[in-house]
């Protein structure tokens, strides 16, 4: 210990050399260019904007936590699915400002390591802006805000910077979940804790989810090599995790390999798949998916890790020298029972979620901890087989946002999410008063005159040429007729009785997220459900609650019958689709205008409930 | 209390103007559109590197630029280099085969050459010295994120230091012991060896080092090699005047070197291109009498860099016996230089 004599001699050297900082500090104030000291003021007003609206997540217990950012003022914020697995259903989610919220699971999407969640008690929550991640370039200034080591006891956030070191990024899953396609790389400092968080640009907004780094001999610390979720990617998923879904990521139902220059070509194909369908076959040459040219294995990876199951994205291939251009619908990765164990099963997968998955054939993970696992090191691994949910005493306030179901992540928001999209449509008009037989008669696109029928029991269709009926009890399945449509009168049967019975009563409807229709830009709302053993989708455009199109499926990888709805006017105080679009297959196409709706006043017999 | 205070208010002020100093580098959204641009005029210079490796923590990867038109490679000397399926991609996605021209093991430098023409470069002669606190931008493939087509990875930072890397001997275990530009970023990760250092007027600085971690305290240094130090040997491998004399015709049998000859003994030859590494030296040979030893690496024989055991022979087959004998010899991390006397000739 040294003398008192020492210390005070210290203090004197101390006090000078911070007369001399602030000195030469006001100094450079005075020469500094007004335009740096504004470029300085602006970023300081930016990171603080941003900071706003990002969240320190803790699991309750303490047992670790990360970050994340609310991206509406109803309190909706993104994080990882490996920062709220540890948490369950309930978190506690600490704000800027120091006061601490209660929040609830709301969506999972274990494949990309995205997790929604909905912070509870306020409506006006400091949001984070949604900016296009495909505007990023490599050079770009990057901000990285969050809660790294959990070193925030009052939640006020860390904030690192840094440049955008790589864009459109491939980093392999950990078996099958937490792929990182297409994702952003940045040399802003990415540490544990930091998981979950939002990477802002030079302008405040939202470009991206921090989650992985490049962590592999050098300890769990920043390396200088970070990677983000594009949050592109997520406004993908978006739709399905307000849908309170455990959302799954997409395959063509296709493999493919580098050949020669640089091609991309199939390696195998699913007979069952829609790919297939359309015609791609072993060998052919992939050129462009979804809106990319395909150049390389990494770039496709990347054009496809970006789409959930279900999707219909544009493909271009060449097959024997003929270039094809078409829609595929994809596939999902997983089976539905696969995927509910991710989100029950261990707390963690066989690798730790933050590490990049090795590439095959590269060498084994380096054990070698040169610092050793922090204490407070949030994404340090943790004994396998502790139940990720166990049992916890839920707050009163997210008991009454929570709704347990199999296969889904929190019902509740589901029914919320089906709840707002009948709403909207029901104010185009009130079917349920139309119980009766609908009659609609028109033109076909050859201008023969037709006439649908359709009835709770029964339905038809009356050309120039003849009567086709159909009854429509049991199963629906082996109905498919007129010949060639994959089964209009049952799709028309079942859109009338959406209409009719509403949403309680069709059957097993829920909402499913959002989805273009065939290739659009523009996102519909998505009803899904099933009667007389087929499934029917029902697409809603957003802004108008307008029901735009349906598909029907008679069976699973199938080819469905597709109706499109458009020409809305109105006929007995509803608004009725005055063109109807009929398509099967790449060959069945046939345009109905409807001319005359006629609701029977009464339900022929009266309703079996 | 105090003591903590005034610290912080010093630490503060410091802060806030290294802060101006950014927003005056290119803090600014024209500022950035300019980063935008010195990246994409250098990103094609950028290559890949593949090669051997892959096993126990030894990466199959590394990156290097190109230094002329017609394809030259300027990369670190690695093992990666050691195999004779090397493979250089370019920017734009193509993959060559690439041969490795020469390497000077002192400078940690290889030169590698692909079949390809009216490739971009940097031109070493435009490279500039860099003071400290300069800006700077690191390009390089660390952790083998890029593959094909797919662009190398950019970091930033400040030149935080000029210095020598041997002047704390024995921390940093490397046969360089020259200049080095000691960098604030986290750049020199797996894979990064070989990459470029350019300022933020995308001038060539220098090229990242390997990875090197301090034996005292753990920590990895991030580094470059300023192109000043390397220059000289790269140009003269470029002007073929540092080419190994590989098309000298081999000696008469009784007039050339072998390994029986300087008394020294091969690791087994199992793999086509086995390490000349030394298993034993036989007693009263040339090589006992220079201190040669079992575990040698032999690099250079005379001023030609040898790769493997045949390499070797034929170097020693092209090579005088009854004159000295300069070897280039990697022992551990140290470049050992030993000089082989001739045997006295047999009295008759």
């Amino acid at each position: 210990m040294k003398s008192g004599r020492f210390r005070r001699l210290d203090l004197l050297l101390l006090a000078c050399l911070s007369l001399a900082g602030w000195s030469s500090a006001r100094a450079q104030a005075a020469d500094v260019d007004p335009a740096v000291l504004e470029a300085e003021a602006a970023r300081v007003a930016v990171i603080q904007r941003a900071s706003s609206a990002t969240i320190a997540i803790l699991a309750p217990g303490g047992q670790g936590g990360g970050s994340g950012v609310i991206i509406s003022p109803d309190g909706y914020a993104l994080s990882n699915f490996h920062v709220t697995h540890e948490c369950g259903t309930a978190m506690k989610c600490g704000l800027p400002d120091g006061k601490l919220y209660d929040a609830v699971i709301v969506g999972l999407d274990p494949t990309g390591d995205v997790a929604l969640i909905k912070l509870l008690g306020r409506d006006d929550f400091p949001r984070a802006v949604l900016a296009d991640s495909d505007q990023v370039r490599v050079g770009d200034w990057c901000y990285v805000i969050g809660n790294p080591f959990l070193l925030a006891t009052d939640f006020r956030p860390t904030v690192s910077y840094g440049i955008v070191s790589g864009v459109h990024r491939y980093q392999y899953p950990a078996g099958s979940i937490l792929e990182y396609a297409d994702c952003l790389q940045a040399d802003a400092a990415i540490n544990p804790g930091n998981s979950g968080g939002p990477m802002f640009n030079a302008d405040g907004e939202l470009i991206g989810i921090n989650g992985r780094g490049s962590f592999e001999k050098r300890g769990r610390v920043n390396v200088g090599v970070g990677y983000a979720i594009s949050i592109n990617q997520i406004k993908n998923f978006l739709g399905h995790l307000r849908g309170g879904r455990l959302v799954d990521h997409a395959t063509l139902g296709a493999r493919v390999r580098s050949g020669e220059n640089g091609r991309v070509v199939v390696d195998d194909i699913l007979d069952e798949s829609d790919a297939y369908r359309r015609g791609l076959r072993y060998g052919d040459e992939v050129v462009r998916f979804g809106d990319r040219d395909v150049a390389s294995v990494n770039g496709f990876k990347n054009a496809l890790g970006i789409y959930p199951k279900g999707w219909r994205v544009p493909l271009s291939f060449v097959h024997r020298g003929e270039r094809v251009d078409t829609v595929v619908r994809l596939r999902g990765v997983h089976r539905e029972a696969e995927l509910a164990e991710m989100m029950s099963g261990p707390a963690k997968p066989e690798r730790e979620p933050g590490q990049p998955g090795r590439k095959p054939g590269r060498r084994p993970p380096d054990d070698r901890k040169p610092d050793g696992p922090q204490p407070d090191d949030p994404e340090a691994p943790k004994p396998h087989g502790k139940p990720a949910g166990k049992p916890q005493a839920l707050p009163e306030i997210v008991k009454q946002h929570f709704v347990p179901k199999p296969g889904y992540v929190n019902y509740f928001f589901n029914e919320l999410e089906r709840n707002r999209v009948w709403k909207s449509f029901v104010a185009r008009g009130d079917w349920s008063a139309h119980k009766g037989a609908w009659t609609l008669s028109g033109k076909a696109a050859n201008r023969d005159a037709v006439q649908f029928s359709l009835a709770d029991e029964a339905a038809s269709i009356k050309l120039p040429s003849g009567e086709l009926k159909i009854e429509l009890t049991g199963s629906l399945v082996e109905r498919r007729e007129p010949p060639q449509s994959g089964g209009l009168l049952v799709a028309l049967s079942l859109w009338r009785r959406l209409l009719v019975v509403g949403p309680e009563a069709f059957g097993e409807l829920t909402y499913l997220g959002t989805e273009p229709l065939e290739g659009q830009e523009q996102l519909c709302d998505v009803l899904v459900g099933s009667y007389g053993q087929v499934d029917c989708r029902f697409f809603f455009d957003r802004a108008a609650g307008r029901l735009v199109a349906m598909e029907m499926f008679p069976e699973e990888d199938t080819d469905p019958c597709e109706l499109l709805f458009s020409n809305d006017a109105e006929a007995h105080g509803a608004m009725m689709p005055h063109t109807i679009e009929v398509r099967h297959g790449d060959d069945y196409k046939q345009v109905f205008t409807i001319d005359e709706f006629q609701f029977a006043s009464e339900p022929s017999p009266p309703d079996g409930d | 209390m105090l003591v903590g205070r005034i610290p912080s208010k010093l630490f503060r002020a410091t802060v806030s103007s290294c802060i101006a100093i950014a927003c005056a580098g290119y803090g600014s959204a024209v500022a950035s559109d300019g980063l935008a641009r010195v990246i994409a005029d250098a990103q094609p210079k950028m290559v890949k590197i593949h090669g051997a490796g892959g096993v126990r923590g030894l990466e199959a990867y590394q990156s290097g630029f190109l230094i002329s038109a017609d394809g030259h490679v300027l990369t670190v000397w690695s093992y990666v280099l050691d195999t004779d399926h090397l493979s250089v991609t370019l920017d734009d996605g193509r993959k060559f085969q690439a041969e490795v021209v020469n390497a000077d093991p002192a400078l940690e430098l290889a030169v590698l050459k692909i079949d390809a023409t009216d490739v971009a470069h940097f031109e070493l002669a435009a490279s500039v010295p860099a003071n400290v606190g300069s800006r700077v931008l690191a390009f390089s493939n660390l952790f083998g994120v890029a593959t094909g087509e797919e662009p190398s990875s950019v970091q930033h930072g400040v030149l935080a230091a000029k210095t020598r890397l041997d002047a704390r001997r024995g921390t940093f275990e490397t046969p360089y012991h020259g200049a080095v530009y000691v960098l604030d970023a986290m750049t020199n990760n797996p894979g990064a060896a070989g990459g470029a250092l350019l300022n933020q007027n995308g001038e060539l600085l220098g090229m990242l080092g390997k990875e090197l971690r301090s034996s005292q305290n753990n920590i990895w240094l991030n580094y470059a090699i300023p192109i000043q130090e390397l220059r000289s040997t790269a140009e003269r491998i470029l002007e073929g005047k540092f080419e190994r004399a590989r098309e000298a015709p081999p000696l008469a049998a009784s007039e050339a070197a072998s390994l029986p000859g300087i008394g020294i003994v091969l690791v087994p030859e199992v793999l086509e291109r086995t390490p000349p590494y030394v298993d034993r030296v036989l007693a009263g040979s040339p090589a006992a009498a220079a201190g040669v030893r079992p575990d040698d690496l032999i690099v250079f024989v005379g001023g030609t860099l040898v790769q493997s055991s045949k390499g070797l022979r034929e170097e020693l087959a092209r090579t005088e016996r009854d004159a000295p004998i300069k070897l280039m010899l990697l022992r551990g991390q140290e470049l050992v230089e030993v000089v082989l006397q001739p045997r006295e000739a047999p009295t008759p």
